[in-house]
């Protein structure tokens, strides 16, 4: 019996390693969610001359805010699943077009189809660096309060979306 | 091509490959030796969020030069390297500090090794002593004939 107690030792070791081999290293916890939405003020992609803040991002109760480039080739992965979404019409769609330049994004939307109800233009990233982003595409899911609840790190899929998603957007308007 | 040219010639990409990284990211002078450290130091405990397992000061992904002019800019308006820090796991956690602190979070990764150590310590002791006492075990006088009739009965046997 005494001999296998190293072998269950040797298996508990196992176990744990193998876990960790499941855990994605770049899915790094973000420290604004819970926080509310942070403070931006920027033009929109499809026309200079309007200013909007993140005021417009809980206007019309939950929404969700996804950073993208045209640059990005995972962005262009999730674009179908961000235009079935938005077809479905269950939550506005908010994009932050991050480090692009303004006449290549919007051929870019032209092209594949647009899902969001209104782009944020941030060339320099500065948008980008306050909402901590650092890998393209993250979106937020921002409540009706303005407050960040969850952050999605790389592209959402169909999986992600029903059983993620939608769960906690039906938790958050039965909190309403 | 004469074989020496061809042979300096790539004697010289040779050498653009190997200063390739010191070129690559530009060195920044402050004109305040004090504030030329601190930047130095931030970006060097600071982690690359997309190079997982670089510095800033070494990271040459797109972010790292973005969060470096950051850094730059808050260094020379006069913040302090606590600033910094602050500013910078205010958006994207204790991540990327490579000196994490020490708070209920972390305190596996702090003292975690040093729990194992602990604990291996004292299971190698109960281990060697168990054995050194098994050793200090002495025979009984009926054990101690026994032994003695049959070593010789050995030699009987094999004389």
């Amino acid at each position: 019996m005494r001999a296998i107690i190293p072998l269950f030792l040797f298996a508990g070791l196992l176990a744990l390693l193998y876990s960790g081999l499941a855990l994605n290293p770049r899915e790094i916890p973000s420290p604004l969610v819970g926080k509310p939405a942070v403070a931006f003020i920027a033009e929109l992609l499809s026309d200079p001359s309007q200013r909007i803040d993140q005021r417009l991002l809980s206007a019309k109760g939950p929404s969700l805010f996804n950073v993208w480039a045209s640059w990005c080739a995972a962005c262009l992965e999730e674009h179908g699943q961000l235009l079935a979404l938005a077809r479905r019409g269950v939550i506005p769609i908010y994009g932050l077009n991050y480090k692009d330049e303004r006449s290549t994004a919007q051929r870019w939307l032209a092209r594949l189809g647009d899902p969001y109800a209104a782009t944020v233009f941030d060339p320099n990233g500065r948008v980008g660096l306050d909402w901590g982003v650092y890998g393209v595409p993250e979106t937020f899911l921002i409540d009706q309060r303005g407050i960040i609840r969850h952050k999605y790190i790389g592209p959402l899929t169909p999986e992600l979306v029903e059983k993620d998603l939608l769960p906690r957007l039906a938790k958050l308007r039965a909190e309403q | 091509m004469k074989p020496s040219y061809s042979c300096a010639l790539s004697i010289v990409l040779f050498a653009c490959v190997l200063s390739w990284p010191a070129w690559a990211i530009q060195p920044r002078d402050f004109s305040d030796p004090q504030q030329q450290a601190r930047y130095q130091q931030l970006i060097a405990e600071l982690r690359c969020l997309v190079c997982q397992n670089e510095s800033l000061a070494e990271s040459q992904a797109d972010l790292a030069e973005d969060l470096r002019n950051e850094i730059d800019v808050l260094v020379r308006a006069g913040r302090s390297e606590q600033d910094i820090k602050t500013y910078l796991t205010d958006r994207y956690g204790d991540f990327v500090l490579y000196n994490p602190p020490v708070k209920v979070s972390t305190y596996l990764l702090w003292f975690g090794p040093f729990a194992l150590m602990v604990g291996g310590l004292i299971f190698l002791i109960i281990l060697l002593r168990g054995r050194s006492r098994r050793v200090a075990v002495a025979l009984t006088t009926e054990e101690q004939q026994r032994l003695k009739t049959l070593l010789q009965n050995d030699r009987s046997d094999h004389p």
